[in-house]
């Protein structure tokens, strides 16, 4: 049964931006109901205008829809005001498409960017009436199959309890394979008491995890022994998904009415990244690189401006710059759209010459500033996390851009890298009193420097996934340094929050035990973590007491090489051995060439058994 | 006014385009509108007069905001094209790419030198439509002793504090009316200029009535 307009009509004018609720932007797609023999309704546990700038879901949204017999719609999560007029209302969470309640449809797929999103999960399920604990979703009822997919799948064991299924790695092949075996099947023996049956042929797709088949066997100290297969024919391992070469990307995506994060179209020119940053968790979780050929994204940007009427496309990959074509296809898109005033981004630079050249290209950036991510101030250093940046490239490159007309520039550091001592950390200051100097030198006038530092986190499937998140009291102490190094006029500095850094690696790098955690943090009432008017970390700390479980143990404590990690089953093609060397040529301060110089023997190329790495494009 | 449409010196033709917003993004800002609008001139490909400056935008003017959750029968904007268009093409050209919920009424040609739409805009038109259930004499009731106040001291909370204002000399009419299926309507005529914009919601909160309206549309926007 469809939600009632008039009913939402009685709420909506009391929510802020309503419209966040109703749908019916532009290429949203509304197929027949009762004639879609798969229901997807993808999720997205954020509020409305960040989950429409998540290209991922949007690539998912037009390959289901553009299936006979499929439908997909979707849904975001309630800002906490419509949450509250929901429940009162008893109006339970709805597909913005066509307003069916979300426990009316046969999948419902989340994607997991970010660990501070998981509460979001939990209230969305809650609000579509939905059991949150896979387990409990069992017996002659058919609930939707609660699936997730995205960067945090990597080691998704702390939302383990409430996903009956997580594809690792690229869904497109997946989702359909697993659409397939829907079909095959047919919705009645997916459902309620044969819901078991299909997770196990489910299992045996590659790419796809049924956390529920796997148990985990603990030491004593609460270090996991082993993440093993609980019955026969179940792989040990989940190998991540790939495809060969990138598929074609939507070229209807729907356009927001309220203003999204990113509120353009978007064009993903190439997959993966050649530069081996250590610490850089895509990096190493998206490998191989491929890339879109040219011509397909000359073509794509055409379509796309029809499509959308959006004024500014992005040209989206983790380092944009690295892109083969990159240069003939800004002047292109320049020449082909400029008299249309329509505008080409490129959200990832890296610090040289280049990169500013193509920024010239580009007049749109002009106005909102440059900005670059040396990411650790002293020349050791970068060489421990591999950043093959050198100061003489950070000053030659902003050189460039002040004296192209540029008069702010916006740097990112971290804090807390391993090996980071307080000298390391002046060296940021000394780094930033540079550029001012060469800004001002170039411009004849005082220059604008945004400084952005971020605590560092280690992610899992990292070179450094063994390594403890630094103390807080060593971040305090260094970001107060900093603070009084940096106090210069003309100098914006800005931190992350310490109180949700510790939040973010324990659920990074947690186990199956957390998520008792999980629900409990829900239970007691945190929502939207990730945004610091919504964020309390007290409610989490009382949900790790109530459950006996330490943060510290898992964010903060350096692990052994002999260690089982708790997401040692999930199989990324990179080798653990690959990782390991890393990190110890990082203890060294060596750094390491990358993918473009040669090949460190990843792991990747055999995995997939690769021809070349990187992928050579089709069209070469 | 006219020098500033004009300054550009690109404009060579002005359309005044009567649009309805419906029910489908009753719930869309103004702002948001803007950019609907926006994008669906750039995906129509209509050949756009463009502001100067350092953000150049494309000239489009509205007559006047709708507030959220109000329907509009005949809003009004008008076009700066750079190049001429037909009419009959540019209906054309727009009606295809206008998003479910907004519609083209009319397409008119008007001189490039008549004052900016906004400043001719004297007073709006709604029409509140009730549950059936509403009874005619007690809103009649309602509306006599509003018209007779001499005076309606209230004040609204704005993003710079809460302002305070006589909302009474805002209201030039209301009347009663009702639907062919019998629903209950309720008219308003109210000043909307420089000196003062009636809102149909403080207009109900005043009658006691406020969030009893199924639907709130704009009907008419009174030009000078």
């Amino acid at each position: 049964m469809m939600v009632d307009p008039d009913v939402l009509n009685c709420l909506l004018p009391g929510v802020e931006k309503p419209a966040r609720y109703t749908g019916n932007e532009w290429n949203s797609i509304r197929k027949d109901w009762s004639q879609a023999r798969l229901r997807v309704a993808l999720a997205y546990p954020d509020v409305y205008e960040v989950g429409m700038s998540n290209l991922g879901l949007a690539i998912l949204y037009e390959l289901l829809n553009g299936q006979a017999g499929t439908l997909a719609e979707r849904v975001y999560t309630p800002w906490p005001d419509m949450d509250r007029a929901m429940r009162q209302q008893g109006i339970p969470l709805f597909s913005l498409e066509s307003r069916h309640p979300l426990a009316e449809f046969d999948w419902l797929g989340f994607s997991l960017p970010y660990e501070l999103n998981y509460s979001n999960v939990l209230s969305m399920l809650s609000l579509a009436g939905i059991p949150l604990l896979a387990s409990q979703r069992v017996g002659s009822r058919t609930w939707p199959l609660i699936i997730g997919g995205g960067t945090c799948t990597y080691n998704a064991e702390p939302m383990a309890d409430f996903f009956d299924l997580l594809v690792i790695g690229e869904g497109e092949e997946v989702i359909l394979e697993l659409a397939e075996l829907f079909h095959s099947l047919g919705r009645d023996q997916v459902g309620g008491t044969s819901k078991a049956g299909f997770l196990q042929h489910a299992s045996c797709i590659e790419g796809v995890y049924v956390p529920a088949l796997y148990a985990a066997e603990y030491h004593a100290d609460g270090r996991v022994k082993a993440t093993v297969p609980a019955l026969a024919g179940v792989p040990a391992t989940i190998k991540k998904r790939i495809v060969r070469q990138l598929l074609p990307l939507p070229e209807r995506p729907v356009v927001p009415y309220v203003e999204a994060i990113h509120d353009r179209a978007m064009i993903e020119i190439m997959r993966g990244c050649t530069r081996g940053c250590r610490f850089c968790q895509a990096g190493m979780i998206y490998r191989p690189v491929r890339e879109r050929p040219m011509p397909e994204v000359l073509s794509l940007a055409d379509k796309l401006i029809a499509s959308t009427g959006h004024e500014e496309i992005a040209l989206v990959s983790l380092s944009s710059a690295d892109y083969s074509w990159i240069e003939p296809v800004v002047g292109e898109l320049n020449r082909r759209h400029g008299q249309q005033r329509i505008s080409v981004s490129l959200p990832s630079l890296r610090t040289d010459t280049f990169s500013v050249r193509l920024a010239q290209m580009i007049q749109q950036t002009r106005k909102s500033g440059l900005t670059f991510a040396p990411e650790a101030g002293s020349e050791r250093l970068r060489a421990v996390i591999n950043k093959g940046v050198t100061a003489a490239d950070l000053l030659q490159t902003a050189e460039m851009a002040f004296s192209g007309g540029w008069q702010r520039i916006k740097l990112y550091f971290m804090l807390g890298l391993p090996t980071e001592t307080l000298d390391d950390v002046l060296a940021i200051a000394d780094l930033v009193h540079s550029v001012q100097s060469v800004g001002r030198r170039a411009r004849g006038q005082p220059v604008q420097i945004s400084v952005s530092v971020n605590t560092f986190v280690p992610k899992p499937q990292t070179p450094f996934q063994w390594l403890p998140l630094a103390a807080t009291a060593d971040v305090l102490e260094r970001q107060a340094a900093l603070r009084q190094q940096l106090r210069n006029k003309g100098i914006k500095l800005s931190w992350s929050d310490e109180d949700s850094t510790w939040l973010e690696a324990a659920l990074a790098r947690g186990d199956r035990r957390m998520s008792a955690v999980v629900l409990k943090a829900w239970q007691l009432g945190a929502r939207f973590d990730a945004w610091n008017e919504w964020y309390r970390p007290e409610l989490w700390r009382q949900a790790f007491a109530e459950q006996g479980l330490d943060p510290h143990f898992y964010s903060s404590r350096l692990r052994s090489r002999e260690e089982c990690l708790p997401w040692a089953h999930i199989d990324t093609g990179v080798s653990p051995t690959f990782l390991w060397d890393e990190y110890q040529r990082a203890l060294r301060a060596e750094s390491s060439v990358n993918c473009a110089e040669g090949c460190l023997d990843c792991g990747v190329r055999r995995s997939f058994g690769l021809a070349e790495c990187p992928v050579p494009s089709v069209d070469q | 006014m006219i020098a500033s449409a004009l300054e550009s010196g690109a404009v060579v033709q002005r359309v005044r385009v009567v649009f309805a917003k419906g029910d489908q993004v009753r719930y869309i800002s103004h702002l948001d509108l803007l950019r609907v609008w926006e994008r669906v001139l750039r995906r129509a490909r209509v050949p756009m007069a463009w502001s100067q400056g350092f953000n150049p935008r494309p000239r489009l003017f509205f007559a006047a905001a709708l507030p959220v959750g109000v329907t509009g029968s005949a809003e009004m904007l008008d076009l700066m094209l750079a190049s001429p268009v037909e009419l009959p093409v540019l209906q054309h050209l727009i009606g295809d790419q206008l998003p479910p919920g907004l519609h083209l009424c009319a397409l008119e040609d008007v001189p490039l030198t008549l004052p900016s739409l906004p400043s001719r805009v004297v007073a709006a038109v709604y029409e509140v439509i009730f549950a059936e259930s509403a009874s005619v004499d007690d809103l009649q009731c309602r509306v006599d002793s509003l018209l007779a106040a001499p005076s309606l001291p209230r004040s609204r909370q704005r993003p710079d504090g809460v302002r305070s204002y006589d909302l009474r000399p805002l209201v030039q009419s209301l009347w009663i009316s009702k639907t062919d299926a019998g629903r209950t309507v309720l008219h308003m005529r109210l000043q909307m200029d420089q000196q003062g914009t009636g809102r149909p919601d403080e207009v109900l909160a005043e009658l006691g009535l406020w969030g009893s309206a199924q639907s709130i549309e704009r009907v008419e926007l009174v030009l000078q």
